[in-house]
């Protein structure tokens, strides 16, 4: 049987300041440890709108008439072939009449073959700012004054960026909130804290990677851009996504222009490009916990999951559209995502001990379906309210105990964008239980959500919603894995209860390992 | 060539075997590179069919297997060359000079001229293949009045043609030198060999097609000067005319024929794309990983067990090898993890847990000795120029292991001659020699970087050690004072440049008889040229240390699978060495990052087939170190307080424990 929405608990009627969560409606500034909660605020008047056209900074100079050589070689380097023979076109008062002639034929001839090719791959039409909308995590990504956000994997701490191309650093334990800006960070689409490291933060941008090396024991607020490395490759750009390696020094990025993945040795700034034939480029990658897998999604009908130890990988075709957005199991062996245009979450299971070469024999060979988010209408107090839609984005927190799920809705439709929660178990059995929903104020949707890993209660699940606000919803439950036994004597600690206890004996999604 | 001490099981039976193997392969793919060029040299745009028949018949003449035999011969040469002169250390010349020794080797010039003939063999097969005028370097022709009968003429398309070859040859010799092109370099990454060939494949053919194209051009200019020299040798020793009806080449406007420009190249990234796919299948073959088993049932294989291997210093690649494996298992293979903490059957020792530890901790402390040294004999050149004596002796003391463990060059008094050539070579040695215990380096890693054994260096240099006519036979040992000088000029270099001063001339003589030495012109001269690499040093410092990244990874991750994996807590009794030989690592990388030039990352050169991935090496192993410590103290987490440890090294790993490093 399969878990839908029809299942869960409706949820309650929203007012207050705080985020709504059926289980435990509580400050979530009590569930920081003992330090302050970071409740953020960024209202979107606050920051000022990114202006910085190319073409803005022309007006302040004068015009300076560079000889024909020296605009061809730096069109050659800017642009490349297609850069330097349109500047030999737009140039024809200068040059002879056969070459102006050639090159714009030349030109026409690329632009026919690369309008075939978007054909193909209509994705390729969009510019960089679109396509890192169109394939950002972040639902409205554009129009939305967090980015993106990440959580240190180690420590409590987190990376906010802005839409003003600047990102923020908090530690609730550290007075100084270093401000990151880098003449090379625009339309950040992507952040990840590097693991087993204190300070390494990956930053996926416009046109390049980026690397900041942020100290932690530094007072100062603005970073110099000297503590970036910049990662750049050829025609890898927007870069909409990054991912390191859970334990190791391997990064990987992707650009849906570029058909390769990278993985860059960061310290040494080299990187690998993995050709693949097919998909058109690569939009969302994941990494699973235990480093043996990577998700890569690809605009087209086809994602890939590549084995960490060898890198080859394995094709799942004939999707009904693109996967939008993966998750793995804390153990690396369920990888459940979700396809565009589709309101269910797939499941893949991969039984095989990873570490064995040629691993891919054991992978799975179908996906199943364990849940379904079609729009159902719920029954509350306050009269009917119809969720469900398109699934935006799956987390998975560290500890495989909850899975949230950002469904996109429809504002048209009467059905607003929500989390829905659910409650899951890995082992003996896999289980997907309906938990609850996540709501925020009146008005506003969730944008982006991340999981903190370093919450010892539970889960605590970090919201970025429309008007600029980072809530934290703290989800408190004893571990079935690992029982914590100084939680029980503290009696501020609501554990799970109330309605959803109703639920609890309803296993909606099971399935035996075999 | 290996002589009998050195040729041991491993080098027998897998290096030989994979060597082998990349080079049937590159035979192989001479073929289709063949047809290619075939192709590529007669094209014609307005005859293809003419065209098409005309390579087809080409390539199926019997002639034309004769060149093709030829051109695999040369593969064949050029894959023995890649087998001899690779080496898993980079040979890292910290100075000009040094860099000019390296050049003027006798075992560089082997090469050189090897690699010239081989030039020639393929441009002449290049030559007969394009055919039409460049087909043989005589032609009959009638000169007008004296002679009577025709007489042969010379076919300067021909010489040309044959000049690229050997011109391009002793290019690729020379910037293999200088790019360090027979330096193996291992990757993070594994990847199928195939997945490997194909990937780099398209950067090799542009890169072979660039060089090709800066060959060219070097070679024009040259010839345009000097053209007439060759082609009058080669008629006089040939007795062959010029035709004087013809004009000679060396002028602009027949060296600016397209089709011969287009033929020079072409016949150029031919030679040097076949070489450069050797070259890259010899790199891809032999480091590959290799699965060393950790235990063996049977004592006659226990010499070719992990803990055996790594402990053994005959071949570098080999303990490079066993160091990746050692890597690769502690990451990735359970099983094998378990027999490495598992006892031993009778007695219950922890031998191959204590035997693989105990190389990783020795390989680091040595690193980080090496460190400290370095950065001690930087300190003192900077502070006291006077105070001969105090760093003098101190490095005496620091070198005098490292060169009495060296041991290959005939060196019968251990004097601290060996750290007077540039540091960085010093130091590599020292880490070659100390920290492996025994001379490994001599097949797979050619004694290049010894800057001032060649002979016509060593009377270069004269003038810089008036004390080396005492001693004659030692040609690596200098005086004092120049071992002083030595290191300091590289640092004094960067002072100068912070303060904008000109370079320093000598500094304040220590000794008398050196105060009568007038610092000629020569000497001058050579200092100036040695001030020019500073950040060599550093890369030199850590020109091995691929092989510390691996002794690091395999600690931490066998120390943090230990947490769930060692049944006997054998791990445990060790663990307060590794921290501290870790943190000490740190500590002494920490300062090490703090000297000018350390901190800047070099450019990288895409285009060229060198690899130079041992100028960053010291970035990977700083960022590996973090990591690994963090491995550590993320596994363990609190149970840390508990081990002991000196209380600087607490504090320090406090600091590891709250994410504040």
């Amino acid at each position: 049987m399969m878990c839908s929405l029809a299942l869960f608990p409706p949820p309650l009627s929203g007012d207050g300041e705080t985020s709504q969560y059926n289980e435990s409606n509580t400050d979530p500034s009590v569930w920081f440890e003992d330090s302050p909660a970071l409740n953020l605020y960024f209202p979107r008047e606050s920051l000022k709108p990114h202006s910085r056209q190319e073409s803005s900074s022309k007006s302040a100079f004068r015009d300076h008439c560079e000889t024909l050589y020296t605009r061809s070689a730096g069109a050659w380097r800017d642009a490349g072939l297609s850069g330097l023979l349109n500047e030999i076109a737009n140039s024809s008062a200068e040059v002879p009449k056969w070459l102006g002639v050639s090159s714009s034929c030349v030109l026409a001839l690329l632009r026919w073959v690369s309008s075939f090719h978007s054909s193909l791959f209509p994705h390729l039409t969009l510019s960089s700012e679109e396509m890192t909308a169109e394939f950002s995590q972040v639902l409205d990504w554009s129009d939305c004054a967090v980015r993106s956000f990440a959580w240190h994997p180690h420590t409590q701490k987190c990376a906010v960026a802005l839409s003003d191309d600047s990102i923020k650093i908090y530690n609730p334990k550290s007075a100084t909130t270093p401000t990151l800006k880098h003449r090379l960070q625009r339309s950040v689409a992507a952040l990840q804290w590097k693991p087993l490291c204190a300070s390494a933060l990956a930053v996926a941008c416009h046109n390049c990677l980026l690397v900041w090396h942020v100290d932690p024991t530094s007072l100062s607020t603005r970073p110099s851009s000297g503590c970036a490395q910049v990662l750049s490759h050829p025609g890898h750009s927007p870069v909409t996504s990054v991912a390191w390696s859970p334990n190791g020094p391997l990064l990987v990025s992707a650009s849906p222009r570029d058909t390769a993945m990278l993985v860059w040795d960061v310290a040494v700034e080299s990187c690998v490009p993995l050709h693949r034939v097919g998909g058109g480029g690569v939009t969302y990658l994941s990494w699973s916990p235990d480093g043996s897998r990577v998700l890569a999604a690809t605009p087209s009908s086809l994602f890939r999951v590549w084995e960490t130890r060898m890198w080859t990988c394995e094709r799942w075709p004939s999707l009904k559209g693109r996967c939008q957005s993966g998750c793995w199991s804390p153990d690396g062996s369920r990888l459940l995502f979700s396809v565009q245009g589709e309101t269910v979450i797939y499941a893949l299971t991969f039984t095989d001990n990873p570490g064995v070469p040629l691993m891919m024999s054991g992978g799975p060979k179908a996906a199943t379906v364990v849940a379904d988010l079609s729009e159902t209408t719920l029954n509350t107090p306050d009269g009917d309210i119809m969720v469900g839609g398109e699934i935006q984005s799956l987390v998975w927190d560290p500890r495989g105990e909850r899975l949230a799920v950002h469904v996109k809705g429809d504002a048209g439709a009467g059905r607003p964008a929500m989390i829905a929660v659910f409650k899951t178990q890995i082992s003996p059995a896999f289980k997907l239980l309906p938990c609850g929903f996540v709501q925020g104020e009146a008005g506003t949707e969730p944008r982006l959500m991340q999981f903190n890993p370093n919450y010892q209660h539970g889960a605590q699940l970090t919201v970025c919603w429309s008007n600029g606000k980072i809530t934290h919803v703290p989800f408190c439950f004893m571990s079935a894995g690992n029982p914590q036994p100084g939680l029980g004597g503290s009696p501020s600690l609501p554990l799970t209860q109330g309605r959803p206890a109703d639920y609890n004996n309803q296993t909606l999604y099971t399935e035996l390992i075999s | 060539m290996f002589s009998s001490d050195q040729s041991c099981w491993f080098v027998r039976k897998v290096i030989c075997w994979r060597a082998v193997a990349s080079m049937a392969w590159s035979v192989l793919l001479l073929l289709p590179t063949t047809a290619l060029f075939v192709l590529l040299s007669r094209f014609s745009l307005f005859h293809p069919i003419l065209w098409i028949s005309e390579c087809l018949s080409l390539l199926t003449s019997a002639s034309a297997i004769f060149s093709f035999i030829l051109l695999c011969g040369v593969v064949l040469m050029v894959g023995f060359f890649n087998l001899e002169y690779y080496t898993v250390v980079p040979s890292i010349a910290c100075s000009k000079i040094a860099l000019l020794g390296q050049v003027l080797h006798p075992r560089q010039f082997v090469h050189s001229l090897v690699h010239c003939i081989m030039g020639v063999v393929v441009a002449w097969c290049c030559a007969f293949t394009i055919g039409g005028r460049y087909r043989s370097l005589g032609h009959p022709c009638t000169q007008d009045e004296s002679s009577s009968g025709p007489e042969m003429c010379l076919n300067e398309y021909h010489l040309v043609l044959l000049l690229v070859g050997a011109f391009i040859g002793y290019s690729h010799s020379l910037v293999g030198v200088v790019y360090n092109m027979n330096y193996v370099s291992f990757h993070t990454m594994q990847q199928y060999k195939y997945l490997r060939f194909k990937g780099a494949l398209p950067l090799v053919v542009k890169a072979s097609a660039v060089q090709a194209l800066y060959c060219l051009r070097t070679f024009l200019l040259l010839y345009f000067f000097m053209g007439y020299a060759p082609r009058a040798w080669i008629c006089k020793t040939l007795d062959l005319n010029i035709n004087s009806s013809i004009h000679s080449l060396d002028s602009v406007s027949s060296l600016l024929d397209l089709s011969l420009l287009y033929h020079l190249w072409i016949s150029g990234t031919f030679l040097l794309l076949t070489w450069y796919i050797t070259v890259l299948l010899f790199r891809i073959f032999v480091t590959e990983v290799y699965s060393f088993p950790v235990q063996s049932t049977f004592t006659e294989d226990a010499h070719q067990c992990l803990p055996k291997v790594i402990t053994g210093t005959q071949p570098m690649i080999l303990k490079f090898l066993a160091l990746q494996d050692l890597a690769l298992l502690s990451q990735h293979s359970p099983s094998r993890r378990l027999e490495v903490f598992s006892l031993s059957q009778p007695g219950g020792h922890p031998h191959i847990w204590t035997a693989l530890s105990k190389e990783c901790l020795s390989l680091l402390s040595d690193l980080t000795e090496r460190l400290v040294a370095h950065h001690d004999t930087v300190a003192t050149n900077g502070r006291a120029k006077s105070q001969s004596t105090g760093g003098n002796k101190r490095s005496t003391t620091s070198s005098e292991g490292s060169v009495t463990s060296v041991g290959m060059e005939d060196m019968k008094t251990p004097r601290p001659g060996a750290l007077i050539r540039t540091p960085g070579s010093v130091f590599l040695r020292s880490s070659v020699g100390a920290g492996l215990r025994t001379p490994l380096t001599i097949p797979f890693t050619p004694d290049l970087d010894s800057p001032f054994s060649s002979p016509a260096l060593r009377r270069l240099t004269g003038p810089l050690e008036p004390q080396g006519a005492l001693s004659p036979g030692f040609s690596s040992i200098q005086s004092p004072h120049v071992m002083r000088r030595g290191p300091k000029l590289w640092s004094a270099s960067t002072d100068s440049q912070l303060n904008g001063s000109p370079p320093p001339s000598p500094g304040p003589a220590p000794s008398p008889s050196q105060a009568q030495l007038k610092p000629s012109f020569l000497v001058t001269f050579l200092q100036n040229r040695k001030d020019q690499l500073p950040e060599a040093s550093s890369q030199a410092l850590f020109a091995d240390s691929q092989v510390h990244i691996w002794a690091l990874q395999g600690l931490s991750h066998l120390v943090a699978a230990s947490f769930s994996e060692d049944q006997y807590g054998i791990v445990q009794t060790t663990l307060p060495t590794i921290l501290s030989t870790l943190l000490l690592l740190q500590e002494a990388v920490d300062r090490h990052f703090k000297l000018p030039h350390t901190s800047s990352k070099p450019g990288h050169c895409s285009c060229s087939m060198g690899d130079d991935s041992y100028k960053t090496l010291r970035f990977a192993l700083r960022s590996t170190l973090k990591t690994s410590v963090y491995r550590i103290t993320a596994t363990f987490g609190g149970h840390l307080h508990a081990v002991q440890m000196s209380a600087e090294h607490r504090k320090r790993l406090q600091h590891f424990l709250e994410y504040k490093e």
